[in-house]
């Protein structure tokens, strides 16, 4: 422990220095009630904006599975009578840099532009136009469906996708989070411009719109931006879109699917824990040991270093909005999937029943607490920060507190949440390639 | 994972691959300057000050990759890169990684065909760990056969799951394979499965005391740290090991193409891919030469934003194809090649696509490109410079990437000079040059059925591993 406090102790002076100008999370709300997250930076004339909703693929229902993802990659096909490449062209000849992502839970736009008047001016402009006023051209979203049909089609063949497509259905059955982000071919082939517009309307509500803003600009532009890439957004129907809770698995549940790759491709895991769940910090140090600290945890121990059977080898917990998902996976030639099973599980109802010894522990507390200055050392890792803690709603000292929270964490601590949170004979394992005889034989 | 095989053939989607560091938008505070410095033995040290946040990127390369190896034993120079975890003199195996770790530190490697690099990232109070230990491996690795054992089984999981599995990487396996002849870029970075299976814990260790040397060493080191501090730490670890007399690196200049080359490869897949590649020079010069930078321009004109002309044309226009590619590979020690990648659209077939882009590149030596076209992928490129400052690990992995090229890293203003001089018609003219079917080579995938059953029974070694 004494070492973990000097660890502490560094970080707090580390702190002081450079970063204590990036720390302080100025919040606040905009006239119409988005959400405003911003970090003052001025070391790079550059800016990083981002705006992001509820509106990812778990606000899809199961008949029109992949309209969350196609709404947000239509944005910027078309807005405010601009076409597709006046768009590109006009951030392309600013060197702006437009992305657009669509996740579980959230969805929205980014950009990163220069901070220079006249760059940033042009950028920000298209920004707020493509958000506030997509247009959805029709026969555009004929050309992207039978694109993204074809991608769909084409991932279908991959074990990673199979594996992961077979996993997420058997974790979430009913729960939204069953669904595929991208949608099913035969989902996509029947979303309308109708859905992808009522979609639209519904979710990019400017209550719900979370904006965060880093880089090279003052408050006071801070304020002006949020307002303007805010303004006019969809009003919804006033209430947060709702997402069920999560219900846990009744029962473990092994698939065994069939392909000719010549590595099993193997999922293993659970509903486990929501965003802001007082086990977070107590399952992510455990985890950190398990299957999360890269090379010095159990699960790439003993399946790669002592036994040479996967390249990768890990486990996470994905916190989100209701129970994100506590995931072991690896692949492995396909003919020592059945070894590569047993000494997974078996590691991980070693961990699960005892916990990290005190060694691990405190390595692991080490680690996490001395690579705290990493997290933050950039202005786009910042700025994720910002967009996780406002989506989120976690406590605006989150960074600040994280090295307490990670420092506080005891043994006792990690098995508690363990055992109440990671049960063993009631996980959902998938694998793809070999043939369950093949495997049982082994 | 210690072991990221940066294979040059993944085609990187960057406007532009050449241009870098400095533009007069940044503010003089935040101007990051380098200081180099070379010790008795050799050894190269080249320090990035850059405070924004108190860490430093150490990063070590060696001038060895897979261009350096010989038939038979190819991939030993990333199987090498694994077993420089697995132990020292002083340090077990595994212990490495566990003192990075402790340190609050992240570590990784990675291998390519010009060079091999370790790289640590810490607050910068522990950069004097990662010197010592890496200086320790330079010199005093202990190659055992138990280690060696187990960790060429991991090597060949990573090449069933980087390659034998990925449809889309045996196709630029293919391509490399058909469009060299004599040098060694022929060969993929991860080795042939065969001389996976047959390779030794001594044909690992020779590799080692042939070129792991600090006369054939770069220490590249980014962050808060004090150039003179870096220098007298470095001196300290690295300043007692000896040079050595490295081989003689013959050229393995490539023979003149003499016409076009085409290969198919069949497998699992849905969607075809065709890749086209042209010989194209990389650049030796920073100063005199400009057709590099032209077809780096070239390249950025075909698919540096969402309305560059092959996306506007074949993806969104035609509708030919469902996505598309262009790149230029021209930082590297041996030959360069410039790549055209198209998928079809579904019910197309990849003999359409091809010819899509055949079309395009005539378009482009018949009219040349536009100077609004032009200007605008070199906005782009101006603006990557200061996005890039954001990032000191790629700071790092570009200076490493120019000088293992031979290509000084303080060339990197003139570059982006060089190419904000280029014209529209020199774009015209490489493209007239290097876009002929004599320098072509065309691997296309040919998707076949989704069968249950293994096409194919692996031979024995690959069942055992042993």
């Amino acid at each position: 422990m004494g070492v973990e406090r000097w660890l502490i102790g560094l970080l707090v002076l580390a702190l002081a220095g450079p970063a204590a100008a990036i720390l302080p999370i100025q919040h606040w709300q905009t006239a119409g009630g988005a959400r405003v997250y911003f970090v003052e930076n001025h070391d790079l004339p550059m800016l990083d904006l981002s705006v992001e909703f509820p509106a990812g693929a778990a606000y899809d229902s199961a008949e029109k599975s992949g309209a969350a993802s196609l709404t947000n990659g239509l944005l910027r096909l078309g807005a405010d009578g601009m076409n597709e490449d006046e768009i590109a062209r006009g951030l392309a000849d600013i060197g702006a840099q437009l992305g657009a992502s669509s996740e579980t839970d959230r969805a929205g736009l980014s950009l990163r532009t220069l901070s220079s008047a006249r760059e940033r001016r042009q950028a920000l402009d298209t920004f707020a136009r493509i958000l506030r006023n997509p247009s959805f051209p029709q026969d555009v979203i004929e050309r992207e469906k039978v694109r993204l049909i074809g991608a769909l089609k084409e991932a279908d063949t991959k074990p990673s996708t199979i594996v992961a497509v077979n996993f997420y259905r058997l974790v979430y059955r009913n729960h939204p989070y069953a669904l595929r982000s991208r949608g099913e071919v035969a989902t996509v082939e029947k979303l309308t411009r109708d859905d992808l517009v009522s979609f639209y309307q519904r979710h990019y509500d400017r209550r719900y719109a979370v904006v965060a803003l880093m880089g090279d600009i003052t408050r006071g532009e801070a304020e002006a931006i949020a307002e303007e890439v805010t303004r006019d957004l969809p009003q919804g129907n006033g209430l947060e879109p709702p997402l069920p809770p999560v219900s846990r698995l009744d029962t473990g549940v092994r698939r065994f699917i069939a392909h000719p790759a010549s590595q099993a491709h193997i999922l293993i895991g659970a509903p486990a824990i929501r965003r802001g769940d007082p086990d977070y910090f107590p399952l992510f140090v455990g985890n950190h040991v398990l299957g999360g600290g890269g090379f010095v945890s159990r699960i790439i121990e003993e399946v790669r270093q002592k036994r040479g059977l996967a390249y990768s080898a890990y486990s996470y917990f994905s916190p989100l909005k209701r129970a994100g998902p506590f995931v072991i996976g690896m692949q492995t030639q396909r003919e020592q999937a059945g070894e590569a099973l047993r000494v997974v599980d078996s590691t991980l109802r070693e961990f699960v029943t005892n916990g990290p010894t005190e060694d691990e522990l405190s390595a692991t507390k080490r680690n996490i607490i001395g690579s705290f200055p990493l997290r933050i050392d950039s202005n786009r890792k910042i700025h994720g920060y910002l967009a996780l803690i406002g989506f989120y709603r976690l406590p605006l000292s989150y960074l600040e507190d994280f090295a307490d929270n990670v420092g506080r964490v005891t043994i006792a601590d990690i098995k508690d949440a363990f055992a109440r949170r990671v049960d063993p004979e009631r996980m959902v394992t998938v694998v793809v390639g070999p043939e369950p005889a093949a495997v049982a034989a082994r | 994972m210690p072991v990221n095989v940066r294979m040059s053939n993944v085609v990187i989607r960057a406007a532009c691959l050449l241009v870098a560091a400095a533009l007069a938008a940044l503010s003089p505070a935040t101007q990051a300057s380098t200081e180099e410095n070379r010790l008795a033995n050799g050894m190269r040290v080249v320090v990035k000050t850059d405070r924004r946040a108190p860490v430093v990127v150490v990063m070590l390369w060696y001038k060895v990759g897979s261009v350096d190896e010989v038939n038979g034993v190819t991939g030993v120079a990333h199987v090498l890169e694994h077993m420089m975890f697995k132990g020292t003199e002083s340090i077990k195996a595994g212990e490495f990684s566990r003192i990075i770790s402790a340190a609050g530190g992240r570590e990784n490697a990675f291998t390519s065909h010009d060079a091999t690099g370790y790289f640590e990232t810490l607050q910068s109070s522990q950069l004097e760990l990662a010197l010592k230990l890496e200086a320790d491996r330079m010199n005093n690795l202990v190659l055992s056969p138990e280690e060696f054992t187990k960790e060429i089984k991991v090597v060949m999981e990573e090449r069933r799951w980087r390659t034998e599995d990925r449809p889309r990487s045996l196709v630029f396996e293919a391509l490399k394979a058909t469009a060299l002849t004599a040098h060694p870029y022929r060969r993929p970075v991860i080795g042939w499965m065969s001389d996976l299976e047959n390779m030794t814990v001594n044909d690992a260790a020779d590799f080692y005391r042939r070129w792991y040397a600090p006369n054939n060493a770069l220490l590249v080191v980014v962050g808060d740290v004090e150039p003179r501090e870096v220098f007298a730490l470095v001196e300290k670890y690295f300043g007692p090991i000896p040079a050595r007399t490295l081989p003689v690196r013959k050229p393995q200049n490539e023979p003149v193409q003499r016409g076009a080359r085409r290969a198919t490869v069949k497998a699992p897949a849905e969607l075809p891919y065709v890749v086209m590649a042209f010989r194209a020079p990389p650049l030796r010069d920073a100063e005199r030469d400009w057709e590099p930078y032209a077809l780096d321009m070239l390249a950025a004109v075909l698919d540096g934003n969402e309305a560059a002309r092959l996306n506007r044309t074949l993806v969104r226009g035609e509708r030919v194809a469902n996505s598309v590619g262009a790149s230029y590979d021209g930082i590297a020690r041996g030959p360069g090649l410039f790549y055209l990648i198209a998928i079809p659209t579904r019910g197309r077939s990849a003999a359409e696509v091809e010819s899509a882009l055949r079309r395009e590149m005539a378009k482009i030596i018949e009219e040349g490109v536009t100077e609004e076209e032009l200007n605008r992928v070199k906005a782009q490129a101006i603006a990557a410079q200061v996005y890039q400052r954001d990032s000191m690990s790629f700071q790092a992995q570009q200076i490493g990437s120019l000088e293992m090229a031979g290509i000084p890293h303080n060339t990197i203003d003139v570059q982006l000079k060089k190419l904000r001089e280029v014209t529209p018609e020199q774009v015209r003219e490489v493209a007239r040059k290097y876009f002929r079917d004599e320098a072509l080579t065309i691997v296309q995938l040919a998707p076949q059925p989704l069968s249950t059953r293994r096409p194919v029974a692996p031979p024995a070694g690959v069942r055992h591993g042993r």
